[in-house]
């Protein structure tokens, strides 16, 4: 009997420790912590402007984090951080590797160079001010029905306008375009209201006036010929055009 | 609740599908009386209420129509019998002649509005091509029970039509002749089709209360087909299209004067878009000063001697006046614009109705030529493009009355009573309709609609019946009839 009650006694205690085991386990005491591993390193390369003409020359600026050892290939090792103009002869892809006790990290930045047109001479020419007030000149766009400017292109009229006052001799006319709903005499009122807005807000920047031309086109030659609203967007603005 | 329900556009869809909407006149009175009067303003509402009374109650089975609204209801029209001409003649021309001539005056008098045809598989075997071969017991009774004949002849001889033809009065025994004419011309078809619209225009204006035909009026518009947009014209029946302009540019929105002898229109040119005029006496353009800034949408006074239009040469777009040859100009309105297609009203030759976007979305207002009194007449929507019927008393506009987000409106014309503001729709078809013009009668309507999937020149009468396409070649747009 007595035998018989250690027998249980000792069942019970062993399925007791089972049941401590697993329920405790999770409570016993975690590990000494790791040394955390070193931060894998962070890399960006980029190149500005990054398409050039041959002969120009491009900026290249970088940045790294946790990094020892970093190097562009072509130039050899450089700072963690920092900036070096190059002069490409041809297009290529400059590749950064940034190696530190975390691992090792890379960046590329393509700069493309354009064969100039006809050198006639050494020095390679620049582009010409139309070329500068295509690429640099951004279009104002409004709202449905509406001329006054919407407060997202802000930015553009102001970046327009710098560009116009840094090029002093480029005279423009902006084109005042709808989208294809409406009526073809309203919509050429109000693309009327809507270059004139932007020449506007030209002159209030700074730019004279004799320099801006206006005409609309109502919905006469939309930009996009598609029914959504991508394509309406696309057709309710002031589209700059460069006069020769 | 309900009235925003009934008014919705999943209520419509719902009760046209059901596809009744040809009540009685009188159940639509009947409705229309008991309603609250905030109900009874949109000219819709009765019957998309009727339509959901059906829908809930029957099962549809009638073909879909609208409601009748309009001038003409009630009236009974006469019932004219008109037998193909006769040849007089055996030259070999007659037959193709004859098809164009027959072919015209039928469509001239069926389009009328005025009268109606009897169909020609009532009528009896031997037809008459002179006064003397006319039975009248074989035309006053049934079968075609008509009240008028209109027949006669044509016959070619050397390289001449002539044309004789009469109207009978077939009930009036005694006396039956209301009208005879003969009609001499070169023998082409253009000729035949030419002395089809006289005669037609001869019997309308006996038959139609005293109004003169249109059979002989043209309508001018806008056409792509030669790669630009150019002035074009045309017979009101769309025969005979014609370019008139030649500038290579984008032009728009002709008038013709009310003496038929200029034509006011819109043309981008070097220095922006400006008023140019056109002489259709000397098919050559004529001097219009340029006036600087967008210039568009030019409109005759009743007496031909000042233009309206819209210019911008002072800022925004607002209406200006000047005379006909471009002096003495001046501007009307002062709002915060854009202000822009003007209209007079030939009857007082002192108001013009235009559109102005001051408040947001364009609607039409009325203003006296002096620039006093300006009235909003569209309460809600988009509303352009107002035109004055001969009378006086109503505006024809294009109207988006439910527009914004989720309210896929359609551009529609509608007809508005200048004193009450009260209005009709005309046109449920679909499509965009836009730039509706009126008939010297006042009983006809031209306009632009894109029903047939591109803009294209379509006709009706004034109450939104008997609509037919005119053009069919490239993009035609902004027609504008000619006042006689």
């Amino acid at each position: 009997m007595k035998h018989q009650k250690m027998k249980w006694f000792t069942l019970v205690l062993a399925m007791s420790a089972v049941l401590m085991v697993g329920a405790c386990k999770k409570k016993a005491a975690p590990p000494p912590p790791p040394a955390p591993p070193p931060p894998a390193p962070t890399a960006s390369l980029s190149a500005n402007p990054n398409t050039v003409q041959q002969g120009q020359s491009t900026t290249l600026t970088w940045e790294t984090t946790g990094a020892t050892d970093v190097s562009i290939d072509g130039i050899g090792a450089v700072q963690p951080s920092g900036s070096q103009q190059v002069t490409p002869a041809e297009s290529t892809t400059y590749h950064l590797t940034a190696k530190g006790a975390g691992g090792t990290q890379e960046a590329t930045a393509r700069v493309t160079v354009t064969q100039a047109a006809a050198p006639p001479t050494a020095t390679a020419p620049s582009p010409t001010e139309e070329d500068l007030f295509a690429s640099s000149i951004k279009d104002i766009y409004f709202d449905y029905d509406k001329s006054d400017i919407r407060g997202d292109q802000q930015s553009s009229i102001q970046a327009d306008a710098q560009f116009l006052s840094q090029h002093s001799n480029v005279n423009f006319t902006v084109e005042g375009h709808c989208d294809e709903r409406g009526s073809t005499e309203y919509n050429l009122a109000l693309g009327d209201q809507r270059a004139v807005s932007v020449k506007t807000s030209l002159t209030q920047a700074g730019v004279p006036v004799s320099r801006i031309k206006t005409i609309s086109y109502g919905k006469e030659k939309p930009f996009c010929t598609e029914s959504n609203e991508a394509c309406w967007q696309q057709n309710r603005r002031g589209h700059f055009v460069y006069q020769k | 609740m309900i009235k925003r329900d009934l008014q919705s556009a999943t209520y419509r869809i719902t009760i046209l599908s059901c596809s009744v909407h040809n009540f009685p006149k009188w159940i639509y009175d009947k409705v229309k009386s008991i309603l609250p009067p905030t109900l009874r303003r949109p000219a819709s509402a009765v019957p998309i209420l009727l339509g959901l009374l059906f829908c809930l109650a029957v099962t549809p089975a009638n073909t879909q129509d609208w409601v009748r609204t309009g001038t003409s209801l009630g009236a009974e029209k006469v019932r004219l019998a008109v037998p193909d001409f006769k040849s007089s003649t055996s030259d070999a021309q007659n037959a193709a002649l004859l098809k164009a001539f027959n072919d015209t005056l039928w469509n001239d008098l069926d389009n009328s509005g005025v009268v109606e045809l009897v169909s020609k598989s009532f009528y009896p075997l031997q037809v008459p091509g002179q006064p003397s071969d006319v039975t009248l017991p074989a035309w006053n009774s049934p079968p075609p029970n008509a009240a008028m004949l209109a027949f006669g002849n044509l016959g070619v001889t050397g390289g001449k039509v002539t044309v004789q033809g009469w109207l009978f009065d077939v009930k009036n025994t005694g006396t039956p002749q209301v009208l005879g004419k003969q009609y001499s011309d070169n023998g082409t078809e253009e000729a035949a089709r030419f002395i089809a619209h006289k005669f037609a225009d001869e019997i309308i204006f006996r038959l139609g209360g005293g109004i003169p035909g249109i059979c002989e009026s043209k309508i001018y518009f806008v056409s792509d087909r030669s790669g630009h947009k150019e002035i074009w014209v045309m017979d009101y029946d769309g025969s005979n299209q014609k370019q008139v302009t030649h500038q290579g540019s984008i032009s728009l929105s002709p008038r013709v004067s009310p003496d038929g002898s200029r034509l006011a229109f819109s043309s981008l040119t070097k220095s922006g878009w400006e008023i140019m005029m056109y002489s259709l006496d000397l098919n050559r353009m004529v001097g219009f000063p340029h006036l600087g800034g967008t210039n568009l949408s030019p409109a005759w006074s009743a007496d031909g001697s000042k233009l309206a239009f819209s210019s911008s040469r002072s800022g925004t777009s607002q209406i200006y006046i000047a005379d006909a040859s471009g002096a003495n100009l001046h501007r009307v309105t002062g709002n915060r614009g854009p202000d822009v297609s003007p209209v007079w009203n030939r009857k007082t030759g002192s108001q013009i109705a235009f559109v102005s976007g001051a408040t947001g979305l364009p609607q039409v207002y009325t203003i006296e030529s002096d620039g006093s009194n300006q009235q909003r007449m569209s309460d809600q929507g988009y509303a352009v493009s107002p035109a004055w019927a001969p009378n006086g008393q109503f505006l024809a506009l294009s109207w988006i009355r439910k527009y914004g987000p989720g309210e896929p409106g359609s551009a529609d014309l509608y007809l508005m009573d200048i004193a009450s503001k009260q209005w009709v729709q005309l046109t449920h078809d679909g499509g965009r309709n836009d730039f509706p013009s009126w008939a010297p009668d006042g009983r006809h309507m031209v306009f632009q609609s894109s029903r047939s999937g591109k803009e294209e020149i379509w006709i009706m009468l004034a109450d939104g019946t008997k609509i037919r396409q005119l053009t069919f070649t490239g993009r035609n747009t902004q027609p504008n009839w000619s006042w006689k």
